[in-house]
């Protein structure tokens, strides 16, 4: 892409004067993470070689779970590092550019969207809360040729009262799981859903009824806290996992709404 | 409530963050801008790619775990 065979990845972007480079970790190529500052913001940068990074070396490197276990932990921990000092708007992951001057291009027509991302985060956090159904799938019974030359009607009886036990579980579970995003989302700024997670990445053997992201104010982050803590006390159908704070990613790119969990 | 093991809502130091937990706020999150060399990275194709990676290399880590044999990479 560039005749020195390097790109430009793009970190984030804050706002100017909050920002210093010094103490940031290592950048996703190793490389020391610079700025770059137009239009009254800053944007962290590092130069990374367009063989590891570069659009076809890309494709090929994110099928490697290592390579982007590693690159998807660095950019994070650049991020993370900056937004200690400063509200900070953080990019997608591979957000790459040929050279600096095509990072400040952006920022100079971006500038409003980015202003206002940064006035969205400004002394808030993003927290995320999961809940997990309290009961275990049912796994089903073995269905063997044993089995099924068993009294057949106890059996059937027997399944039919786990399945409906299961099902009230699922349902209870459910229920819960809307109860908690309802009363989280009160007393959030936005919250976002994200697509529960499978069992196996997860490796949570049960299942995800809730994966939401809220935006927090600083000074409710002690409310919400205890709110988690009644929740949890209230509907034993669910069990939850707080995770955070996080630098703000659910609520910079226009997408925040509530909804169904 | 778990905090991936603890009990309040401090901030964690050291304890290491779920590559999921990240995969969704890095994937799914953040500003999306067309950098140049990302350009021909259509967004929705990123995280497919990844997330595929993500759940072939389970699987496959499991059927090593299993087997004991090399697993073929996914295709280039």
């Amino acid at each position: 892409v560039t005749a020195e065979g390097r790109c430009v990845w793009l970190y984030a972007v804050t706002a100017n004067g909050a920002a210093a480079v010094t103490g940031s970790p290592a950048g996703v190529g190793g490389e020391p993470v610079r700025v770059v500052r137009t239009a009254g913001l800053t944007a962290f940068v590092g130069h990374v070689d367009v063989l590891e990074f570069g659009a076809a070396a890309l494709r090929r490197n994110l099928e490697e779970l290592a390579w982007l276990d590693r690159t998807v932990r660095a950019h994070h921990a650049v991020i993370e590092a900056i937004a200690e000092g400063c509200p900070v708007v953080p990019m997608r992951l591979a957000t790459i550019y040929a050279t600096d001057e095509g990072v400040a291009e952006m920022m100079r027509q971006r500038a409003t969207d980015l202003r206002w991302a940064l006035s969205q985060i400004r002394a808030r956090s993003e927290w995320g809360v999961k809940a997990f159904a309290a009961q275990p799938t049912d796994p089903g019974l073995p269905c063997g040729p044993g089995r099924a030359t068993g009294p057949g009607a106890a059996y059937l009886q027997r399944r039919r009262a786990q399945l409906a036990a299961n099902e009230s579980g699922r349902r209870a579970a459910t229920a819960g799981a809307q109860a908690v995003h309802t009363e989280l989302c009160r007393l959030s700024a936005a919250a976002r859903l994200y697509p529960p997670q499978s069992p196996d990445l997860a490796r949570q053997p049960a299942r995800m009824v809730l994966n939401g992201a809220y935006l927090v104010a600083n000074e409710r982050a002690g409310e919400f806290a205890a709110a988690i803590a009644d929740l949890t006390a209230t509907y034993r159908s669910v069990r939850l996992a707080v995770t955070g704070p996080w630098p703000a990613y659910s609520f910079v790119g226009g997408h925040e709404a509530g909804g169904q969990p | 409530v778990t905090q991936q093991g603890g009990e309040s809502l401090a901030p964690l130091s050291g304890e290491r963050v779920a590559l999921v937990d990240l995969l969704d706020r890095l994937l799914g999150g953040g500003v999306v801008i067309c950098g140049d060399v990302t350009l021909s990275i259509a967004d929705v194709d990123l995280v497919t790619v990844s997330l595929r990676a993500l759940v072939t290399s389970v699987s496959a880590l499991a059927e090593v775990r299993d087997s004991h044999q090399d697993v073929p990479g996914p295709s280039r």
